[in-house]
């Protein structure tokens, strides 16, 4: 048993890990408004380079003991009853994927937000949140119960919303904060409902405890639909506002008011996957429940070709991506809703690669243009911006599922299961195709309106200039990894093991779905989505490589350039009515009917009381004179009452005698 | 000896009729003599009691009461003096001005 003499100085410590980047953000959040940037600059990148390097030495030490999970409880947090929550925290295959990409990841878009902010006002309150952000996503993965991971989830939809809103003196950054934590909440809801049925059923919100009472769980007599089933979509819930998915997609596409590195860090490559981390986590309840399994697979097939429509239009350079991102977190919830929980994770660090590569290239473009969104204000940047343009393109390769590039291999991998699924599978799989085309067309579609064709800017008031390079060098190393960083499965295609899904296996075991078909079907699949993403390219260039003018949108495209109306079907179905009533129920009635006027009442009440009574004090001083003598009297008969009655009953009975 | 109850009596009497004086009366002055004439009654009570019980303790509060009806006139004349010149009445129905 080498495990125990070991020395695991980082594993021993975890909480290391997170409290870094939150002992900077408070530094910066405390003292850095009198700072010059550069000692903000030290403190953010520091700690959070300290914090990749920690985790980089815990994933050595986790291999080093032979990648036995992890877990220790450091302290308790909630004690009442049987229930416990403590500050427990774990370290097992799945969380190691998550921690290396949140503090990976992480790092590099601190060191290019260093770049891009240099020039923004509240440089040291942005990298506070940023850090803060840091420190809650990694309790999320952490995490080794529901309850702890719960206080993460909500940490980073608060940083969310202070970095949306970071530009608060803009009323649509500000409104998109608000939308963003609204939105949010009706998921958490049900992801708390999820938690206190998941105690109710095992007892406990421990991740151990739980799986392992799942595993020997007796049906219910709620059947099929037992508790599994209800958790399992509650927890879903709680997935579809943080991962955006189809209804509460919402937010996000606004959430792009927030400064770049931010769409970058949390909306596209970590806070947003966290809802695909949850239901792999809890895997172990979902492959009990086959209805919810479905529900996912649906909700997240639905998501994909839906947001993939909507990003085919969009004129904003940010605006695609963000749909884009919702589309590609469709595709992990696709992947996870068949079963294939370790292909949705692989699609979640390839997507964080290449993801947080397109946003911070987009990030450098704006940058450059001057703060310039409008696609249709750019075009013929490729010459100008040489650097920002390779790697948007690698960026563009890799999520178009080109191979080899990082996003084919993911990609892939999750249309191949999909294929394979007994409930509709084939369905999934054409679906989620489709969406391959779409992506790949809205994504050259992109690079083209940008990169190439003809100058659509004044040349006298943008001067177009390459990025410093602080903001280049994280965008060539996401470059490289989203070229190299698919590899891990890249054996497979040839027969070979896939090192990612073996890595994964002790946390999936058997939830995984059985590769039953044979190896040339998974390179026809292969063929097929290279195909899919060629067909993209094609279209995409035969429509922009030409001189385009913007043109008016009508028909279908009016609909997708309008979002499809979501926003404003929202609006009209429940923003208007809750309005409405909270307007003229809650306030009118409720608030100045009842609550303000039983308080006003008292007082009025009071006050009529008063202006009796204050006739007693007339200011007369007979009067007061006669008062007192009443009081006087009435004492003295209260005093003498007792003593003087029995007198007279002895003088009465005297004189009978 | 004259009894102890009627010097009670007496004092009862003069104690009641500074009461009604005083209830009754508007003159400030008037008033004043009234508050004289109760505190004289209980002093006549008090040594009505020193003298039926033996004890000097009742003698001793009456000097007391003298010196403070001595000291209450001195001040209350004072304030008389004053209310007269400011107001050019003596009705007590006039000071009045600490009334709401």
């Amino acid at each position: 048993m080498p495990t125990h003499e070991q020395f695991r100085p980082i594993l021993e410590y975890l909480w290391i890990i997170p409290l870094l980047p939150l002992l900077g953000s408070a530094i910066n959040g405390l003292l850095g408004a009198k700072w010059p940037n550069k000692f903000v600059t030290s403190v953010a990148l520091g700690s959070t380079g300290l914090s990749f390097a920690c985790a980089l030495e815990a994933v050595r030490e986790f291999f080093a003991n032979g990648q036995a999970p992890f877990r220790k409880e450091f302290f308790d947090w909630i004690i009442a009853g049987n229930f416990r929550a403590g500050f427990d925290l774990q370290l097992d295959q799945l969380t190691v994927v998550m921690v290396l990409v949140v503090t990976g990841v992480g790092f590099l878009i601190h060191i290019y937000a260093t770049g891009y902010m240099a020039h923004e006002g509240g440089y040291y309150r942005f990298f506070s949140y940023l850090n803060l952000f840091m420190f809650f996503m990694l309790i999320l993965v952490l995490a080794a119960n529901y309850a702890l991971l719960f206080v993460g989830w909500e940490g980073v939809g608060l940083c969310s919303y202070l970095l949306i809103g970071f530009y608060f003196l803009k009323k649509s950054a500000a409104d998109a904060g608000k939308k963003a934590f609204i939105v949010n909440r009706i998921g958490d809801f049900g992801f708390m409902l999820g938690m206190f049925l998941l105690f109710r059923a095992f007892g406990s919100l421990d991740f151990q405890t739980v799986f392992a009472k799942a595993a020997t769980w007796q049906p219910d007599a709620m059947g099929q639909f037992g508790t599994f089933t209800i958790a399992c979509l509650l927890l879903f819930m709680g997935a579809t506002g943080k991962s955006a998915q189809l209804p509460l997609y919402v937010w996000l596409p606004d959430a792009m008011e927030g400064p770049t590195p931010v769409s970058a860090l949390i909306h596209a490559a970590t806070m947003v996957t966290a809802g695909v981390y949850v239901v792999a986590r809890s895997h172990a309840l979902f492959t009990y429940a086959p209805t919810a399994m479905y529900v996912v697979a649906i909700v997240g097939c639905a998501t994909a070709i839906f947001a993939a429509t909507i990003g085919l239009v969009q004129p904003d350079i940010k605006k695609v991506l963000a749909y884009s991102t919702v589309s590609q977190l469709g595709y992990m919830f696709l992947a996870c809703g068949v079963g294939a929980f370790g292909a949705g994770i692989f699609h979640l660090m390839t997507h964080s690669f290449f993801k947080a590569l397109l946003f911070l290239s987009a990030g450098s473009v704006i940058h450059a243009m001057g703060g310039e969104q409008d696609m249709w204000h750019m075009g013929g940047l490729a010459s100008k911006i040489k650097v920002t343009f390779w790697c948007m393109l690698f960026g563009t390769i890799a999520i178009a599922g080109f191979a080899p590039f990082a996003g084919f291999f993911s990609k892939d991998a999750i249309l191949f299961v999909a294929y394979q699924s007994e409930n509709s599978g084939k369905v999934l799989y054409g679906v989620g195709l489709l969406a391959a085309i779409f992506t790949s067309f809205y994504m050259f579609r992109l690079v083209w309106l940008t990169f190439f064709g003809e100058k659509r800017y004044d040349e006298h008031h943008v001067h177009v200039h390459e990025s410093p390079g602080s903001m280049t060098v994280p965008l060539m190393i996401l470059a490289l990894l989203s070229l190299v960083g698919g590899w891990l499965a890249a054996p497979a295609l040839w027969g070979g093991p896939n090192y990612f899904a073996d890595f994964l296996s002790p946390v999936f075991g058997n939830a995984e779905a059985p590769s039953s078909e044979t190896h040339s079907l998974e390179l026809t699949l292969s063929a097929v989505a290279v195909l899919a993403a060629a067909v993209g390219l094609i279209v995409a260039w035969r429509m922009y490589s030409r001189k385009v003018t913007r043109g008016t949108s009508t028909g279908l495209h009016k609909i997708l350039y309008n979002k499809y109306y979501v926003d404003e079907l929202y609006q009209a179905a429940i923003v208007g009515p809750l309005v409405w009533l909270s307007r003229n129920v809650f306030w009118k009635v409720v608030d100045v009917g009842m609550i303000d006027g039983s308080v006003n009442g008292i007082a009025h009440g009071t006050q009529a009381v008063g202006d009796t009574v204050r006739h007693a004090q007339s200011g007369n001083v007979r009067s007061y004179a006669v008062w007192v003598i009443i009081g006087a009297i009435v004492i003295l008969a209260i005093i003498f009452w007792p003593l003087w009655r029995p007198a007279f009953f002895v003088a009465t009975s005297g004189g009978v005698r | 000896m004259v009894p102890t109850n009627y010097y009670l009596i007496l004092s009862a009497i003069l104690f009641g009729l500074g009461i009604v004086a005083f209830v009754f009366k508007r003159n400030i002055i008037t008033l004043f003599m009234a508050i004289e004439l109760m505190l004289n009654a209980v002093n006549l009570a008090f040594v009505a009691f020193s003298q039926a019980l033996g004890k000097p303790d009742g003698e001793v509060f009456v000097l007391f009461v003298i010196v403070v009806a001595a000291a209450e006139a001195a001040v209350g004349l004072g304030i008389i003096i004053l209310t007269a010149r400011n107001r050019h009445s003596l009705n007590v129905e006039r000071v009045d001005l600490l009334k709401l």
